[in-house]
Parts: C-alpha cells; sequence; structure tokens
C-alpha cells in the first residue's frame, strides 16, 4: 500500500475528512451511474436505425415538470453535501488548542523544513518528531506554520490536509497520530526549483522515545578530539554563515541547523540516506544530489572534503 | 466535381498573386477571415503546448527520470499552461464566435471590425511574446530563460528576489497585452449580439450558441480585468519598488492569489460556456429535435455566470482562510451544480426520442457530455472544503481540470470543428478520418486523465519534476504517458483531415446537416457580408419554418 495514501487516516482530521470523503465519494458516485446509464440508453435506444424513414422525431420543447425535478433534486443534494463540509471545517479549524498538547513552529525554506520546539528548546530540521496519541486521552501537536522566502504546503496524507505556509502570515495545523511510525508526505505548493525534493517526514514516537529525543535534541554539540581539523574547516569556510552548532562559533541561520546532524535518517530534506559518502558527495557539490539547492558548492580539496565529513559525523 | 456554373465564374476570374493574399490576411477586418486566423493560431499554439505536455509526461514516466531538469521542467508546466489557457482555447473561442455570431444573428459583419482586428493581433502578438522569451530572458535566481513561475505566478516568487531575469515580465507583458486584445473581443461580441440582429430576431429567439457568447462575453470583461490589474500592480513591484505582493516588505501573497482567482475561476466558465454554446447548436441537429428547455437553458447559463463570479477562493481552501470563508465558498461552489446540471439533463432530453445520427460532431459532443458530467462530480468532491485539503495541489486536481477542459471543452470544440468545417471551407471533411480521430482521442484521453486521478488520492503532489519510487504512483504515471501517444496521434489524424478535405473534399452546399440556425441558409463559406438579402426571422429555428411551412415552429413559441 502506498505510504502516503489519503484512503488510510491515521490521526483525527485525516480521519473526519475520510469520513467526508466517503460520503461525497459514495453520492457523486451514484449520480454517476444514474446520469450515464441514462446518456448509455438514450445512446442505444434513440440512434437512427439503418431502415429509417428520414421523417423528423415528434419536436418536443420542454417540460416545466421535468425542469423542476432536475433543479429540486440536486438542491436537496447540495445541501446535504454542504451541511456535511461545513461541520468538518468547524471541527477540524476550530479545534481547541489544549494546555498541554505539544507545539511545533514549521517553517518552510527553499528547500527544506525547519521545526522549532519554543517550550522545549529544540530546533531540528526536516524530520518531525511528535508523540503518539491515544485516543482515549488524546495528545495533539499543533504545528504553527511560517515561510521564510515563498509559499511551501505542509502535506501528510495520512495524518491530515494540507495548509500552506506563506511568508507574512501565520497559519497552522494540528495532528494527533494514533499510531507510531514514520509517516511521508512532500511539500505541495510550487516553491522553486526544487519544490520536488522537498520531502517531508513525520516520526511518531511513544512519549518515552519522544521525551528521549527531545534530552538528547536539547543538549549542546561534544567536542571530538579527531575532528578538530574538520571543525576548524567548518568554522572558517563560509559554513557558519548559513548553519548553526549550537555550543559553538556557528550560529547561522539560512541553512538546517546541524547539532545534531547524526541523529536524522536523511539529508538534504529527505532525498538520500545520511551516511558519510552521502554527505562528503552533498558538500562537495549539492547540485549533484538536488539542482537548484540554495547551498552552494565551497570548492573544497579532497582532505578538507574529508575533514569536514569526519566532523559532521560526530554531531549526534 | 460536376462543372456548374459557379465554377466556371471562378475560372473566369485572374489568380490573384500570393503576396496579395497574404498581404489581404494580414490587413482583413472581415470577421470571417479573423475567426479562422484565430483558429489557425490556436492550432499552432495547440501543437507547442501539445509539445511540452509531452516532455512533462516522458520525464515522469518512472520516478528518478533525467529527460529534462529541474529547471527545464517548470518552465514546461509554465508554458504549458499558459499557452493552453490563453493562447489555444481562448482564440478558438474566440474565433468561433467571431466566425459565427454574426452569421447566426443574420449580420453582415461584428460591430466595430477594426477593433476586431485590432484584438486579433494583440492576442497574437502576446503569444508571439511569450515565446520570445525563449529567445532573451532569465528565470529564477536568472537560471536560463522562459517563464518559470508556473502559470498562476504566485507572489512572491515572481519579486525580483526571487526571479531576477526578465522572464517574468515577459509573462506579465504577454497576459497584459493579450489581454486588452480579449477585452475588445468581448466589447465586440457584446456590441454586435445587442445591436446588429436581424428583424425578426428578438433576444428570445437568438440561437443558444449565441446567448451564450453573450454572456461569455459579459464574463471577459469581468474577469481579464482584475487579471490586467494584477499584472500591472507586479509590473509596479518589480520595477517602481511598489509593495502590493513583496512579502518582505509587509506585502500580501494571499492577494495575488486573490486577484488571480477572481479572473481564474471565471476564466474556466469563459472557456467552458462557449464549449456548451457549441454543444447546444450540434446536439439538436444531429438529434432532429429542438433545444429542450430553451428559456431554462438561458436561465441556468446567467446564473452559472453570477454565481462564478463568487466562487473563486475554492482555489484557495488549504491558505489557511477563516472556517466561515470557507464555508461560504463551499456552499457556492456547490451552487454552481445545479444550473450546471440543469443543462446536462436538457441536453440529454434534447437526445431523449430523438434520431441520433452519430457523425463526428455528434460522437464528439456525446462524449463531452460524459466527460463533462465527470469533470462536474470530481468538481463537487474538490468543492467540500476538508476533501480539499487532501485533494488541492495534488494530482487529483490535474486530472479534473483536464477534464473539464479537454474532456469537456475541447472535445466540445473538436466537434464544433467538424459541425461548422463544411460552412467554413465549402467543403466536406473525411467522416472515417474523423471517426478514427474520434477514437483515438477518447482513448488516449482515458488513459491519460483517468489514471492520473489516482495518484493525487495516493499523496502526488503535482507541479513536481520527479517523484520518489515506493508511494504506488510508478505504473499509474506510466500509463498516463502512454495515453498521451494516443492523444498525438489523433491530434495529427485531426490535422491531416483539415488540410486534406480542406483542398480535396466533397463540395458540401449550403446546408450539409439539414440545420435551422442562419448560417446555413447562406453559401458555404459564405461571401464578404455574409447575406445577399437581410433575412427575417420568425422563430428559433428560421431554416425549420422554411423547410416545413405546414408545421413552422412560431406556432409554438
Amino acid at each position: 500500500m502506498s505510504p502516503t495514501t489519503i484512503f488510510s487516516p491515521a490521526s483525527t482530521p485525516a480521519v473526519a475528512i475520510g469520513g467526508l470523503a466517503r460520503l461525497v465519494i459514495g453520492v457523486t458516485a451514484l449520480i454517476f451511474v444514474c446520469v450515464s446509464a441514462l446518456i448509455a440508453y438514450a445512446v442505444f435506444r434513440f440512434r437512427k436505425r439503418r431502415d429509417d424513414d428520414g421523417s423528423e422525431p415528434p419536436q418536443v420543447y420542454g417540460s416545466n415538470q421535468l425542469e423542476l425535478a432536475w433543479t429540486v433534486i440536486p438542491v436537496l443534494i447540495v445541501v446535504v453535501l454542504f451541511l456535511a463540509s461545513a461541520r468538518v471545517i468547524t471541527f477540524v479549524q476550530n479545534a481547541d488548542r489544549q494546555a498541554d498538547s505539544i507545539h511545533v513552529v514549521a517553517v518552510g525554506h527553499q528547500f527544506w523544513w525547519e521545526y522549532r520546539y519554543p517550550a522545549l528548546g529544540v530546533v531540528a530540521a526536516n524530520e518531525l518528531h511528535v508523540p503518539v496519541s491515544d485516543p482515549a486521552r488524546p495528545a495533539p501537536t499543533f504545528i504553527t506554520l511560517l515561510s521564510a522566502d515563498t509559499d511551501h504546503s505542509f502535506w501528510i496524507p495520512r495524518l491530515g490536509g494540507k495548509t500552506d505556509l506563506i511568508p507574512n502570515r501565520v497559519n497552522s495545523t494540528w495532528i494527533d497520530p494514533y499510531e507510531t511510525g514514520l509517516y511521508l508526505g512532500q511539500c505541495a505548493q510550487f516553491c522553486g526549483t526544487q519544490h520536488a525534493k522537498m520531502l517531508l517526514r513525520v516520526y511518531v514516537d511513544s512519549r518515552d522515545d519522544f521525551d528521549r529525543w527531545v534530552r538528547q535534541q536539547r543538549e549542546p554539540a561534544r567536542a571530538q578530539s579527531q575532528a578538530t581539523e574538520g571543525q576548524r574547516v567548518f568554522q572558517t569556510t563560509a559554513c557558519i554563515n548559513c548553519h548553526a552548532v549550537a555550543g559553538t562559533v556557528a550560529a547561522g541561520q539560512f541553512g538546517p541547523d546541524l547539532t545534531h546532524l547524526m541523529s536524522r535518517d536523511t539529508i538534504g530534506s529527505g532525498i538520500v540516506p545520511n551516511t558519510a559518502e552521502n554527505l562528503r558527495a552533498w558538500i562537495r557539490n549539492p547540485e549533484s544530489l538536488k539542482p537548484g539547492s540554495r547551498m552552494p558548492s565551497m570548492q573544497l580539496t579532497d582532505s578538507e572534503l574529508d575533514a569536514v565529513t569526519a566532523y559532521l559525523v560526530t554531531l549526534r | 466535381m460536376s462543372t456548374d456554373s459557379l465554377a466556371l465564374a471562378h475560372s473566369e476570374i485572374p489568380p490573384i498573386p500570393l503576396v496579395d493574399r497574404l498581404h489581404g490576411w494580414i490587413t482583413t477586418v472581415d470577421h470571417k477571415r479573423l475567426g479562422l486566423l484565430y483558429i489557425a493560431y490556436a492550432l499552432v499554439f495547440l501543437c507547442l503546448g501539445g509539445i511540452e505536455a509531452a516532455a512533462m509526461r516522458i520525464q515522469l514516466m518512472a520516478p528518478h527520470l533525467d529527460f529534462v531538469s529541474p529547471q527545464v521542467f517548470n518552465r514546461l508546466f509554465t508554458m504549458h499552461g499558459t499557452t493552453m489557457i490563453f493562447f489555444v482555447v481562448m482564440p478558438l473561442v474566440f474565433g468561433f464566435a467571431n466566425y459565427l455570431v454574426p452569421l447566426m444573428i443574420g449580420a453582415r459583419d461584428m460591430a466595430f471590425p477594426r477593433l476586431n482586428a485590432f484584438s486579433f493581433w494583440m492576442t497574437a502578438f502576446g503569444g508571439f511574446l511569450l515565446y520570445f522569451s525563449v529567445l532573451g530572458a532569465n528565470g529564477l535566481y536568472g537560471a536560463g530563460n522562459a517563464p518559470d513561475v508556473g502559470w498562476f505566478a504566485y507572489a512572491p516568487l515572481t519579486s525580483q528576489t526571487f526571479s531576477p531575469g526578465h522572464s517574468t515580465d515577459f509573462w506579465t507583458l504577454s497576459l497584459l497585452v493579450s489581454g486588452f486584445g480579449s477585452i475588445g473581443t468581448a466589447v465586440n461580441i457584446i456590441t454586435t449580439i445587442v445591436c446588429l440582429r436581424c428583424p425578426g430576431m428578438t433576444v428570445q429567439r437568438m440561437p443558444l450558441f449565441v446567448w451564450l457568447n453573450l454572456i461569455m462575453a459579459g464574463l471577459v470583461i469581468l474577469a481579464v480585468s482584475p487579471l490586467s490589474a494584477a499584472q500591472l500592480m507586479l509590473l509596479v513591484d518589480r520595477y517602481l519598488g511598489g509593495h502590493f505582493f513583496d512579502t518582505q516588505a509587509g506585502g500580501s501573497a494571499v492577494i495575488w492569489m486573490h486577484f488571480f482567482w477572481i479572473f481564474g475561476h471565471p476564466e474556466v466558465y469563459v472557456l467552458v460556456l462557449p464549449a456548451f454554446a457549441a454543444a447546444s447548436e450540434i446536439i439538436p441537429v444531429f438529434s432532429r429535435k429542438p433545444i429542450f428547455g430553451y428559456a431554462v437553458m438561458v436561465g441556468a447559463t446567467v446564473c452559472i455566470a453570477f454565481v462564478a463570479m463568487s466562487v473563486w477562493a475554492h482555489h484557495m481552501f488549504t491558505v489557511g482562510m477563516s472556517s466561515s470563508a470557507n464555508t461560504f465558498f463551499v456552499l457556492s461552489t456547490m451552487v454552481i451544480a445545479v444550473p450546471t446540471g440543469i443543462k446536462i439533463f436538457n441536453w440529454l432530453a434534447t437526445m431523449w426520442g430523438g434520431k441520433l445520427d452519430f457523425k463526428a460532431p455528434m460522437l464528439f459532443c456525446v462524449a463531452f457530455l460524459f466527460q463533462f458530467l465527470v469533470a462536474g462530480l470530481t468538481g463537487i468532491m474538490l468543492g467540500a472544503a476538508p476533501f480539499n485539503w487532501q485533494l488541492g495541489n495534488s494530482y487529483f486536481v490535474v486530472a479534473h481540470f483536464h477534464y473539464v477542459i479537454v474532456g469537456g471543452i475541447l472535445f466540445a470544440l473538436f466537434g464544433a470543428f467538424y459541425h461548422w468545417f463544411p460552412k467554413m471551407t465549402g467543403r466536406m471533411y473525411n467522416e472515417r478520418l474523423a471517426q478514427l480521430h474520434f477514437w483515438l482521442f477518447v482513448i488516449g484521453f482515458h488513459l491519460t486523465f483517468d489514471f492520473m486521478h489516482i495518484p493525487g488520492l495516493l499523496g502526488m503532489p503535482r507541479r513536481i519534476y520527479t517523484y520518489e519510487p515506493g508511494r504506488g504512483w510508478d505504473l499509474l504515471n506510466l500509463i498516463v504517458t502512454v495515453g498521451v501517444a494516443f492523444q498525438a496521434a489523433a491530434v495529427l489524424v485531426f490535422v491531416v483531415n483539415l488540410a486534406i478535405s480542406r483542398w480535396f473534399g466533397q463540395r458540401a452546399g449550403n446546408d450539409p446537416w439539414d440545420a435551422w440556425t442562419l448560417e446555413w441558409l447562406t453559401s458555404s463559406p459564405p461571401p464578404g457580408y455574409n447575406f445577399a438579402d437581410e433575412p427575417t426571422v420568425q422563430s428559433r429555428r428560421p431554416l425549420w419554418d422554411l423547410k416545413h411551412p405546414d408545421d413552422p415552429d412560431w406556432k409554438y413559441e
């Protein structure tokens, strides 16, 4: 089964939408069957026969009763579908945010995702971690959606509908996933050259795993002796203009925070696994993995590349 | 062909040199020639837009392909969308209106022939300007040429920051220029219909084709004006330091969306009403019955036009509008299904009890009816805002609006091509080739656009140049691409048929379909100024009255 199907909802907003979707699909399917059967019948029954005598059929100009019937019946259907839609709109959009819910600020960038947890003091990138929510005792995650540059859209089909991230505007959405695991999605609003490779990954952790992840993310970077050469290259090249590593001089805001880079499964906003080789290839020339990426190639020598890669893999 | 007196009379006229003939076409103010110019122009751009679509489909045939770069892909979908809407369907629509409206109301020409020529050339130069950008303009981050911000050109991607080159300017100016042409044509169509109807042609006796084009022209004025205003604002933003859409300086990206879609949604009806118009003439003739519920059809169209002005934000259900705004736009969007349904039932009732003759025009109209039904139903799904939060900006939307524009509009317009080809050229088209065109196109259309719905339901967003494997999208995308080959073959058959029949088709005579509206009264092709004597009408079907003096329509109206 597709990991991004809308027909396998695992969160309250997605379930509510799924219920409405079933109703709408059911009603429209019924209309489709009835009307297309009428068309098919007309095409078959009233086709011109081979032995046609060439006379004109009876000339009928209209019927007020029929017009009334096919006005009133659609109006009733519209009323039903409208009320059902309005109910789900209110339910999803006007949900109250509970005091103990998790709050995440998601910032869309060309072409990656920044996740800030203001209450927890965590800054992460590209891989969103949220706690699982027991339907009996819901623990929803509320997400404030901002953009640093152009329009983006946050869409995890199994967890809920999409909401756009628009510069100079504050949007929000919420999810309460029922099961732990990895949920996929991707940016759903054209945002520039690499719109296609701005993938979304949501890790739904058990409460304990989530708390452990938060504790680990809050720690500053640990210095490792064998990586000092790489750290020197990192800090003396333009890397730190864009990237932050907590506890060091690197405090850039333009690119993903690298303090706990190796705690992530992927790099480049979900495009390749986070291995030393992929990291090295990415630093050597981001264009080779993601043409149009905003990260420039710094023209590092092979030994500098090795050193920086060795440094980055210590950032756990 | 027998050498009748008409042919002999022609042979005595010395042939006109090619240069003079071309000069005649370029300087013409005749509504029929301008109509044909619009149509020919649209066919050229149809081929360009089709090639762009085919290139995109090859790229998306399988995951992680490298047929085109992301930069080129973004240009392809921008140019494909802009081309197909503004330089294919709109010129086609205007071409048919230009050619047929004066004939159907018994007029000599459009009300403002020179404005008519001006409007055509504005539209034409708009298209040339768009494609000129390929030669000399830079796109996002100065990369390459041709506009690459999408046909919807959302702010702030169009700002100097993100699009420092001139490709966005070419896009803006191209739509601005062709927009003036569209407004000129709309004014012309309205004036012609209001002022130039022949004696006896009261508004209640106008063919539905004329009614629907009148309403279409009104919508053009209402819809294209805000688009032109938005383009000027964008130019001010880019060159004069305006901040309408500049989010860094407090501008609003959402206001652009409102401007664009208050054009964009009525635009859908600008394109679809002329398709309805063609179907409303073709279905009665090939069913041998008058249109069912004439007055209701007019009323439903007026309703559609009114409601169409208040549904635009259903393109914006995901931008975070308030729940009350979302609810309002759900209601207005679903309400529009009622008059649209009424039209479908009236066409069906027109066929009911008739003698359906499945010549190519009728075949295309029956397919139009069926496909427009499906497009309307997926439209209802998209109109339910919460469902739209899942479906919006996914391939489901792409499938839906191609169902409207190809399955609905283009099918009806292909029907119109075959129906009026004998009138425009004086020759019959080849029926067997036309049937081949129909079946190839039906197969290709359904392979492509039926299967395109499903990746959307499986989470595939639109406007992506490639996608990840393992999401259940691969096979579906391959099938979609295969359908394109059938559609391309069908269009080739169509063009060959038109070209061969134009010179070698059988002579059509004035009225090959035994039809009822005034254009079939005059010769094929009609002479300059259309009618030797000004016609007089007494009913909606003047030629029926002539052919059936014992049982004329005016007895029943």
